[in-house]
């Protein structure tokens, strides 16, 4: 294997962790409010189709981009009103979502274009167009260094640069600000919140709102950046595996960079070599796609640290003494 | 008080604080609250001087707590009024009460566990969008009230690592911060040691020096008399009285909260040990992270007496109470009998003690004494449940013979109401208390394990419960009662053990045992006033009392 093949696969690594780093970022928001949200699925498989079908029909990504941020948002609002002010069971509403936007988009996909549930081939400004970073083409031919910048780190989509930008945001926001302070807050404790005078209601809200702009910006992404429109089921379980992502980084958004790049090379390398011959046995494509799983289970087992949730996660609050 | 770092919204908290001349700190006129069909609150008034302590003392489900949620804002009252320093306020929600100065000191702390001291303090009353000013402020500020009021804590501790009394602190600390000058505390000493009680005490003192109101609910008479300026007694909802506590006496007090005189002594005889029922040797127990909690324990227990194991809580009398009820493992010996039993867990659980005639009581009867949403019936025969006289065949439990059985026993133990169909959840704590004695007692067991008998019960349970254990002792049953209100040891109890850090500190006979050497032998010390107890054993390990 020489170095270009190494730079490529890290390439495709990088193009498959975004969605999943944006999906995981966004289950981050909800779950260290104290919302688990296994709907992250559903949420950017509507947002890839209103993206899918917006940007096909407008010729636009950035219209494509607002629809499928809209998608995303109104089931993130759909959660937020069955576990936050209905105190709906969260595992529940979070599969609702899925199965909503699974059947949802399919159906109006067919009644809007016929093309068998899937959005019409997009391309130009209908897509997130590669971007070429500065230089590149002059020095991508300087061995390593340069093909690492020409190859790697340049020649992505906007989405995947926002995506990266939002770790040490989503961090900053956590840990320096008080909107991030009373977040976590209210993960772990939301009776301390309350007793400060601060609405429980309102903070859940705000959170489950940003995990749908996340959420939503990781499906726009795989139907407008990733592929060229939207097909049935696209979203291939990326939500679950940004949840797994999500435990394995320990709800903390610098490790959850790492879990999702890590994801996205096995996926990386499972795409470019289905079976991999090991001489005594070959582990054949499936393994690499379950290993994200293994591993997550491993996580939970608690032989690499522990993994402990937010405190409050998963329950509804209710006010007593 | 002119203070540097004083926020916007604490010199607005601050303008609001003049008191007009003689008015009262709060005052609330006829406040009523009702829950569905039962009155919580009844036609409620109250008048807190500025700079007192004002104690608000009943039993359980008085109604106290939800006086102060009313005046927390937590519930709104279906009647009445609420005056702060002699203006009319209400109090909708806890922001509003915050804005009238006042802090609450909740029984279950409001703390995020995982964020440290300072990120607790100024979560809600942040200065900016960044936490940093905010933070260093709240640093400068702590270290001032600190000072001030003996309230020391390292402010970057996180709360899980702080001890319960610590955590406490934070919580007087959160409300000062806010700038309250009245402070209520919900039964802040539940959670404490005994000398953590008399440190919150101080504070509590050099609080009222400066002018703050305090209101202290408990349900600890002692507690009343040590530090209030008035008191008033709660009974049913309703407030039967309110005098000045230099005028009253915790027996007047007492009988005022249950409305009939009670025996705060156990009148019990000698008791006359017969053979020897409990051997415990060399009792060793590790918790999951591998720590040591009991280290070497050695006991006996005869038939026909209580062993009273008194300590702060959380020095190895849990592990003691698990590894003897077949939920623990550990190693050592246990003979009961005189027949040895396995502590590994392979051969042995809790079915198995009790078929070897150990009964127990729980320390923690929600975990591990009942099942709460279950039928009082159905909890009646939990770890009983075999019992060939519960079961009509083979395949079919008699759940009416069960039913009438417990309709019985319910009568027997005084259990109100005496409805066995009813959820264990529905009754009070001290009726839930009771349910599990009947079912543990009635089996007359060879050797009762019983833990924090009385904790959270009232003062009419209390009673019935003590004559109970007194009673079982005298049908000739060993007990070993594990309690950390030194109160309870002393008047149940024939010997008493004292446990720290995982060992039995010194042993001896309850007549001879004296505070101060039981105080000196719970924070593990020897010296002289523990030498002074006639024929009690002193374990090596109790260090010599450290010189002042």
């Amino acid at each position: 294997m020489d170095f270009a093949t190494i730079v490529e696969i890290l390439d495709s690594a990088v193009r498959l962790g975004t969605p999943l780093l944006l999906a995981c970022l966004a289950g981050l928001f909800s779950e260290r409010a104290g919302i688990f949200d296994i709907g992250l699925e559903g949420k950017m498989l509507m947002a890839a189709f209103f993206s899918g079908a917006v940007a096909a029909v407008t010729g636009n990504a950035w219209l494509g981009l607002l629809a499928g941020v809209g998608g995303s948002m109104s089931l993130a609002f759909v959660h937020g009103l069955a576990s936050i002010t209905f105190r709906g069971n969260q595992l529940i509403s979070g599969v609702a979502v899925n199965f909503l936007a699974s059947g949802f988009t399919v159906l109006i996909a067919q009644s809007w274009f016929h093309q068998g549930g899937r959005t019409p081939q997009l391309s130009g400004n209908g897509r997130f167009e590669p971007i070429t970073l500065p230089g590149a083409e002059a020095v991508k031919d300087v061995p390593v260094i340069g093909q690492i910048y020409a190859n790697l780190l340049s020649g992505h989509s906007i989405l995947v640069y926002v995506a990266f930008a939002m770790v040490p945001i989503t961090w900053w926001v956590l840990f320096r600000t008080r909107f991030g302070l009373r977040l976590r807050a209210v993960g772990e404790n939301p009776e301390s919140v309350d007793t400060a005078g601060i609405s429980v209601i309102r903070l859940r809200y705000t959170a489950v709102a940003i995990t749908g702009v996340l959420a939503g910006l990781g499906g726009v992404y795989l139907a407008t950046g990733l592929a060229a429109g939207f097909v049935k089921e696209m979203t291939a379980g990326r939500g679950y595996i940004a949840l797994a992502a999500l435990i394995f980084a320990k709800w903390r958004p610098v490790p959850a960079l790492g879990a999702t790049m890590l994801f996205g090379l096995l996926e990386a390398i499972s795409n470019r070599y289905p079976n991999i011959d090991l001489g005594v046995i070959t582990l054949p494509i499936q393994f690499m796609q379950a290993v994200p799983y293994i591993l997550t289970v491993i996580i939970l087992a608690g032989f690499i640290g522990k993994a402990i949730p937010p405190r409050a996660g998963g329950q509804p609050y209710v006010k007593e003494r | 008080m002119v203070e540097t770092g004083t926020t916007e919204a604490g010199r607005q908290a601050t303008a609001a604080l003049a008191t007009p001349e003689g008015a009262p700190a709060i005052e609330l006129k006829g406040i009523s609250k009702a829950f569905g069909t039962v009155q919580a609150n009844k036609d409620i008034s109250i008048r807190v001087m500025p700079g007192t302590i004002h104690g608000i003392i009943g039993e359980n489900g008085a109604g106290k707590s939800t006086l102060m949620s009313i005046l927390y804002g937590f519930y709104k009252a279906d009647a009445g009024e609420i005056w702060i320093k002699g203006r009319h306020t209400p109090i909708p929600d806890s922001e509003a009460a915050i804005k009238a100065g006042i802090g609450m000191v909740f029984q279950h702390f409001k703390l995020v566990q995982n964020f440290t001291v300072l990120e607790n303090i100024i979560l809600g009353v942040e200065d900016g969008a960044l936490l940093r000013p905010s933070l260093a402020k709240a640093r400068k500020e702590l270290k001032r009230l600190a000072e001030e009021y003996e309230l020391n804590v390292d402010p970057d501790e996180t709360i899980e690592e702080l001890s319960v009394g610590h955590q406490q602190r934070v919580e007087i600390l959160k409300a000062l911060y806010r700038q309250a000058d009245i402070l209520i505390l919900d039964e802040p000493t539940g959670v404490l040691t005994p000398a953590e009680a008399d440190h919150l005490f101080r504070i509590l003192d050099n609080l009222r020096r400066e002018g703050k109101t305090i209101i202290l609910i408990t349900h600890k008479l002692r507690e009343i008399m040590e530090i209030t300026d008035t008191v008033s007694v709660m009974r049913r909802g309703e407030m039967t009285a309110t005098v000045k506590t230099a005028e009253t006496s915790p027996e007047q007090l007492a009988e005022l909260m249950v409305g009939r005189k009670v025996l705060l002594n156990v009148t019990k005889t000698k008791a006359e040990p017969g053979r020897t029922v409990l051997e415990v040797e060399n009792l060793s127990v590790k918790d999951e992270d591998g720590v040591e909690r009991l280290k070497g324990i050695d006991l006996t227990i005869r038939a026909g007496e209580i062993l009273g194991i008194a300590g702060v809580a959380g020095n190895g009398q849990s592990e003691l109470l698990e590894v003897l009820g077949g939920f623990a493992t550990g190693t050592g010996t246990i003979r009961i009998n005189g027949e040895e039993i396995d502590l590994t867990g392979k051969h042995s659980d809790g079915q198995s003690r009790r078929r070897r005639g150990i009964a127990h009581v729980p320390e923690d009867r929600h975990r591990l004494g009942l099942i709460l949403d279950f039928t009082a019936w159905e909890n009646m025969v939990f770890g009983y449940h075999a019992d060939p006289a519960y079961q009509k065949n083979s395949f079919v439990m008699d759940n009416a013979g069960i039913v009438s059985h417990t309709a019985e026993a319910m009568e027997r133990f005084d259990v109100r109401p005496p409805i066995p169909t009813l959820p264990a959840k529905s009754f009070s704590g001290g009726n839930q208390q009771k349910i599990v004695l009947a079912r543990e007692i009635e089996r007359n067991p060879d050797l009762l394990l019983v833990g924090q008998p009385t904790r959270g019960v009232d003062i009419g349970a209390i009673e019935f419960i003590h004559k109970r254990l007194v009673e079982l002792r005298d049908q000739g049953a060993a007990i070993l009662l594990v309690s950390v209100e030194l109160d309870e040891i002393r008047s149940l109890s024939d010997r008493v053990a004292v446990m720290f850090d995982g060992r039995i500190m010194g042993h001896g006979p309850v007549e001879s045992a004296t505070q101060t050497g039981m105080g000196c032998l719970m924070a593990g010390l020897g010296g002289d006033d523990v030498r002074g107890m006639d024929g009690w054993t002193i374990s090596d390990e109790a260090a010599p009392e450290e010189t002042d």
